[in-house]
């Protein structure tokens, strides 16, 4: 597929999603009131406010798709891993327990003090995972990888338990958090966030050349005048951004950065360059689209986006596992 | 390993008939056996009488016995017989199975990653049992039931990804912890479907937690027990001819399928019934096997690996109850920042040799 046309598709689909995402919903409303509302005229304000909470869904939703897709794919090509993603590496749960660290003992309370907290865990994780990773035979890396990524998970929700389970108020705000929710938050804080966002965007769409020079091995990118080191540094530190950033907004969504670049590569073959650009833009329609089925599949209640990915996203990894040659 | 090789140079030197010198060569070993099992007893009756008498109250060992004994001491009574006695029995009793289970689950897989909490078995129980607990708003048996239904699906799915062959590959690892994390997700969307209260006790009891253990659990987990475990130890005794390939070992007269399908059954038992008590508490399954194989290198030590599970509970439980005081922290906070450290480290000593196919 032409890349022109992937991204076309890709930009339909996102257009199909926000649209959506504004109409559907457990309250229903009528598309003439909800076009009044977007475009300023004048509403009844019960609409007026379902709207606007949809309309700040949305935008969420696409931030923290756009983040993680692209993490995913940055992460799979720089370990030439198939199922390295941010949840599965356990970088999701350094970033909520370091979160829930801050709010029970730093008192945090911004996005950006969020954002800052969930970094550092993220950090932590990714050196200690990759150096783990490192030590295991090259063969069993996916293994390891995962493993040492279940790992981490287990030791941080035991720890998160431990804060948790002394802390009914923390416990109350952070089971809401940690499922993984774009709803309810105030879509200010994408704003708050930008500047890590945008970062984190430009280090990771700019790794393409680099992560096709690293899928022919180290030696031989070095040979085509990579600066390996330097360049995998950079699109790391893009990669971890923007899975901080994200968890910080949304709390930890699983499984996107492993469904949407696979699903691209699986339509436009392995071309790094064309995979996170397109991943970049098919991301944001997938947890909108999460989203929106989160909304309607067990009404009157709603089903968090990130448990929807999760649901979703577990299937797809099976499927990528079995055809993982070499195992 | 070095008693085994020291007897096995004397049989190669000494002049006595080869059959006295392999029957001592198999002593070591046995000895050996017979040393650590009576070490691990020695330890846990230790730590049991630790667990129950020196909590938060004290109670002298001589007023224990006259409590056992049916006299009644106000306040002691109710602390011994309501609180730290029924925690220390169950923690040996749901150690134990977790123990012998997760042992029993990597020696017939092969590979020392596939314990049941590692493949998801574990967590497939607890959502099953959380959906009970939340949804039906159901307790006792039913959750036992439920949590039953789950590990069994879990347990299914995965034994139908390892095909003929019978080994855990490093795919089926894969899938289990896929299949886990998808499971997780169910059980956070119905903790946050609870009320805040209900969400806790929840929390609670998915952390793996000793707080709130009746003498009804206590027996029911005691039945299990008794049925299950004997029987694994038995099946257990066969499972190395597995180790030759299906083909060779259904030579040798074993019925490999019914084998393995009674080895799954009694382990999912085994775990199902604890986890409806106590909750999934972390890795000990996956702890236990590698211990045991350490203290009796050589053979398939579900025995020991189950009495290792209750020690390293009961230890935990002590540790969890006293660290941070005021507080009871639930076990399997403890387990899980134990295991942790273990996986990776694991990982970083699996050598090439490991099964990986």
């Amino acid at each position: 597929m032409p890349l022109a046309a992937a991204l076309g598709g890709g930009a339909l689909l996102v257009a199909l999603a926000v649209l959506t995402s504004l109409l559907v919903g457990v309250q229903r409303l009528d598309p003439g009131v909800v076009l009044a509302v977007v475009t300023g005229g004048p509403a009844d304000p019960g609409a007026a406010a379902v709207v606007a909470a949809r309309v700040d869904r949305t935008l969420i939703g696409l931030a923290v798709g756009g983040a993680v897709a692209l993490s995913g794919a940055v992460l799979q090509g720089l370990t030439r891993n198939p199922i390295a993603e941010p949840g599965i590496l356990g970088l999701n749960s350094g970033a909520a327990l370091a979160v829930v660290l801050g709010i029970r003992f730093l008192g945090l309370t911004s996005v950006t003090g969020y954002v800052v907290a969930a970094l550092v865990g993220t950090v932590v994780v990714a050196l200690l995972v990759q150096s783990l990773t490192l030590m295991a035979p090259r063969s069993e890396a996916p293994v390891s990888m995962a493993l040492a990524g279940a790992a981490v998970m287990a030791l941080a929700q035991s720890l998160i338990g431990g804060v948790l389970v002394t802390d009914r108020g923390s416990f109350d705000s952070f089971r809401f958090w940690q499922v993984g929710s774009v709803a309810g938050r105030d879509a200010g804080q994408v704003l708050d966030v930008a500047p890590f966002l945008v970062l984190g965007a430009v280090l990771a769409l700019t790794a393409g050349p680099t992560l096709n020079a690293v899928a022919l091995g180290d030696d031989l990118a070095r040979g085509l005048g990579q600066r390996v080191v330097l360049h995998r540094g950079l699109a790391a530190g893009g990669a971890v951004l923007l899975a901080a950033t994200a968890t910080a907004l949304a709390g930890p969504i699983a499984f996107v950065g492993l469904v949407v670049p696979h699903l691209v590569r699986a339509l436009l073959g392995v071309d790094h360059r064309r995979v996170l650009v397109v991943s970049a833009v098919v991301g944001p329609a997938f947890v909108v689209f999460a989203d929106i089925v989160g909304r309607v599949v067990a009404p009157p209640s709603e089903v968090q986006a990130g448990i929807v990915c999760a649901v979703l996203g577990a299937p797809v990894l099976v499927l990528v596992v079995r055809r993982v040659k070499g195992m | 390993m070095s008693l085994a090789t020291a007897g096995a140079t004397a049989a190669g030197t000494d002049v006595h008939p080869a059959q006295e010198a392999l029957s001592r060569a198999r002593r070591g070993p046995r000895r050996r056996r017979a040393l650590v099992v009576g070490v691990l007893v020695l330890l846990l009756v230790g730590l049991v009488l630790v667990r129950a008498l020196l909590g938060d109250y004290r109670i002298s060992f001589p007023d224990a016995v006259r409590i056992l004994g049916g006299t009644d001491i106000p306040g002691a009574s109710f602390v011994l017989m309501e609180s730290t006695l029924p925690r220390a029995v169950m923690a040996v009793l749901a150690g134990a199975a977790f123990g012998a289970a997760g042992g029993a689950f990597q020696v017939m897989l092969r590979n020392p990653l596939a314990s049941p909490d590692i493949l998801g078995v574990t967590v497939g129980a607890s959502a099953a049992a959380v959906a009970a607990l939340v949804l039906g708003g159901l307790r006792g048996t039913p959750v036992t039931l439920a949590a039953l239904a789950g590990a069994v699906a879990v347990a299914a799915l995965l034994l139908g990804q390892a095909g003929g062959h019978g080994a855990a590959t490093g795919r089926m690892v894969l899938v289990g912890v896929a299949l886990a994390a998808g499971l997780l997700a169910v059980i956070q969307w119905l903790l946050v479907r609870a009320s805040i209260y209900q969400a806790q006790d929840a929390l609670v009891w998915l952390s793996g937690s000793l707080n709130s253990v009746t003498w009804a659990e206590i027996l029911r987990m005691l039945v299990v027990d008794a049925v299950l475990l004997p029987v694994l130890l038995v099946l257990s005794g066969r499972l190395p001819v597995l180790g030759l390939g299906d083909d060779l070992a259904a030579a040798l007269g074993v019925h490999v399928l019914r084998l393995r399908v009674g080895v799954t059954v009694t382990v999912v038992g085994l775990v199902a019934a604890a986890t409806a008590v106590v909750g999934p508490v972390a890795f000990v399954g996956f702890l236990s096997g590698p211990i045991a194989r350490r203290l009796v290198p050589g053979r398939p030590a579900v025995g020991v690996a189950a009495l290792v599970g209750a020690v390293v509970v009961v230890a935990a439980d002590y540790a969890a109850a006293t660290a941070v005081p005021g507080t009871a922290l639930p076990v399997g906070v403890v387990t899980g920042a134990l295991g942790a450290p273990v996986i990776l480290w694991m990982l970083r000593s699996r050598s090439s040799t490991q099964e990986s196919r």
